[in-house]
């Protein structure tokens, strides 16, 4: 009886992080003529600025734009309030060392608590979180408008999809290379570019509270939830991604975070009335 | 009279966004620096939208043109070189023709007796992407002839961008006689897993195959630069009759690349490996399926 070798196809694997690997090198090249071709020749800008908080995705985009534009043209600002971790300054500091960037540190304690202390002294933390966000933002626009500066955002793909971002603050910025990077992706590219280990290693934080992480906020790992983002931003559904190998439970936490912050990616809704509604009917991209 | 070996330059431009009159002035630095090359370059393709920028949404509206303004004013940018040679041009531009906007390409001739250029071709693009990243179909009507003309070097043809993603564009126009088909593309990049970025090596793919299953030149021009942070790849591709890749643009930078075309290699390629001979030969059997295929939609 004949009876040929059976060569199965490799089965796919959940926990593979092959989807998410990225040619760092490649990448690297690529958003740095971004930068240059977005800030100075379709905007004019010689010079950036960036709020620099010690974490990997404000290190890695001063890295960036360090590589882009040169060291002397790059302004960091490190902008702690008075719950923020002393490491996080530490941190800051020792990429504006290694890089040779401009920097300054502006505490924004006194703006944030006058309002707090005045105002609103019971606020919770979210909301506390909040309000730095915009103070930070605040404080950028205005440093940009002196320096004649670029903000350049450093918010990553992963955060945006969660929402895990302060709207018209942390978003504002009107630049911003790594968006469309999943936060393991942002790991591998600052390792690439040579961002400090003790930075890339350390466990995401907004710095809001004390031993307040963002895999803890989430109740998923970065890993587990870029894996999962990967496959649902392409358009798999809950049920292939279940019957694929991933738990039923972080598929529905993973899509319940992304749909209930769609509006966070979106600018304001305006009432329509007319056929030039503008971004509805009158359509001019942003560097027309 | 046909000329059987050429060259081409292929402008990997970076156009300013909306700004015509600025993105005419680098084209005409570009035919400038063909004219002064020894020997001059013959023909000079350039990318899709290469007058405007690609992604302009609703500006079409305010920058499409007729082939025939355009052609005019590119007679007069050359005239102004005060040429002692003539020069093929191959240019992507929104066209606004008969009351509707298209994604084009124009062909033209510039001799150094300006009343004796001519218009050759205009070719609006087939296949609109409308999907993703592009909105096409939603800005510009989509073109529905695919033909070749005759140039002073051979018989051409004129695909632009996704026009060659699919395989019947230029299966038709190889039936109907091209000997070269110039692609005016704009390929925002996407896909950095692999050694190179996904849809430059799509593009080299694709290319070569339309090349040696149809034995025939393939001259890409590609876009450069960013517009709202999509990056055009550039990467042009210059590919011969036996599929194989004679030149290649950086990628994402400008640059005007060079390159000399034998068109006599066309019939040994295709004296090599008939494969051009045996589909014209069941074009009759095509065209039954395809018959077939529309009869049965209609039920």
């Amino acid at each position: 009886m004949i009876s040929y070798p059976v060569i199965e196809a490799k089965a796919f694997e959940p926990n593979s992080d092959d989807p998410l690997h990225i040619n760092a090198p490649l990448v690297a090249d690529w958003l740095i003529q971004f930068l240059r071709d977005e800030v100075g020749r379709r905007r004019g800008f010689r010079k950036v600025l960036l709020g620099l908080s010690g974490g990997v995705d404000s290190s890695l985009v001063a890295y960036l734009c360090a590589r882009a534009f040169g060291a002397e043209n790059v302004y960091a600002f490190l902008m702690p309030y008075k719950i923020s971790s002393a490491e996080s300054l530490e941190h800051g500091n020792l990429v504006v060392q290694q890089l040779g960037i401009h920097s300054r540190v502006i505490e924004i304690t006194p703006m944030v608590d006058a309002y707090l202390s005045h105002y609103e002294p019971d606020a919770s933390p979210t909301r506390i979180g909040n309000i730095c966000a915009r103070t930070r933002m605040i404080i950028l626009f205005d440093q940009s408008a002196k320096l004649n500066a670029l903000p350049i955002g450093t918010g990553n793909k992963s955060e945006r999809l969660f929402g895990y971002f302060t709207w018209h603050a942390d978003d504002a910025p009107p630049v911003n290379p790594i968006g469309d990077l999943f936060k393991t992706q942002v790991w591998q590219l600052a390792r690439y570019v040579g961002v400090p280990e003790v930075i890339v290693n350390k466990p995401a934080s907004a710095d809001l509270i004390v031993g307040q992480t963002d895999e803890g906020d989430f109740g998923i790992s970065y890993k587990k939830a870029d894996r999962i983002l990967h496959f649902l931003t392409q358009g798999y559904s809950p049920e292939r991604l279940v019957q694929m190998g991933f738990p039923a439970e972080e598929v529905e936490l993973v899509k319940r975070k992304v749909d209930s912050t769609h509006w966070k990616r979106h600018l304001p809704t305006t009432a329509m009335l007319s056929t030039t509604a503008i971004g509805e009917y009158y359509l001019r991209p942003v560097d027309f | 009279m046909q000329n059987t070996v050429f060259r081409v330059a292929v402008g990997q431009m970076c156009p300013e966004k909306g700004h015509y009159r600025r993105n005419l002035e680098i084209i005409g630095a570009l035919i400038s620096q063909c004219l002064q090359m020894e020997p001059p370059a013959d023909v000079l393709v350039l990318p899709e939208t290469a007058t405007t920028g690609y992604f302009v949404e609703g500006g079409v509206r305010e920058l499409a043109m007729s082939a025939e303004s355009l052609f005019n004013d590119l007679k007069c940018l050359y005239s102004d070189l005060e040429p002692k040679h003539p020069i093929d041009l191959c240019v992507g531009f929104y066209e606004l023709y008969q009351g509707e906007y298209f994604n084009s390409a124009l062909y033209a001739t510039f001799t150094p007796q300006v009343e004796h250029s001519s218009l050759n071709h205009v070719h609006r693009k087939f296949f609109l992407p409308t999907y993703g990243v592009f909105e096409e179909e939603r800005f510009v009507a989509r073109g529905s002839r695919l033909e070749v003309f005759s140039t002073r070097f051979g018989r051409s043809a004129i695909l632009i961008c996704e026009d060659v993603w699919h395989s019947v564009t230029s299966m038709i126009v190889a039936l109907k006689g091209a000997q070269v088909i110039y692609v005016p593309t704009a390929s925002p990049a996407r896909g950095f897993q692999g050694d190179v970025i996904e849809n430059v090596d799509a593009y080299r793919r694709m290319l070569t195959q339309i090349a040696s299953e149809h034995t025939l030149f393939v001259v890409q021009s590609s876009l450069v630069g960013f517009e709202g942070g999509k990056g055009f790849v550039g990467s042009s591709w210059v590919v011969n009759p036996f599929g194989k890749v004679i030149a290649q643009g950086p990628i994402g930078q400008p640059a005007l690349l060079v390159v000399p075309i034998h068109l006599d290699d066309v019939a040994i390629a295709r004296a090599q490996l008939p494969l051009l001979s045996d589909l014209r030969s069941v074009v009759p059997d095509i065209a039954l399926h395809l018959q077939q295929i529309l009869c049965e939609e209609r039920i």
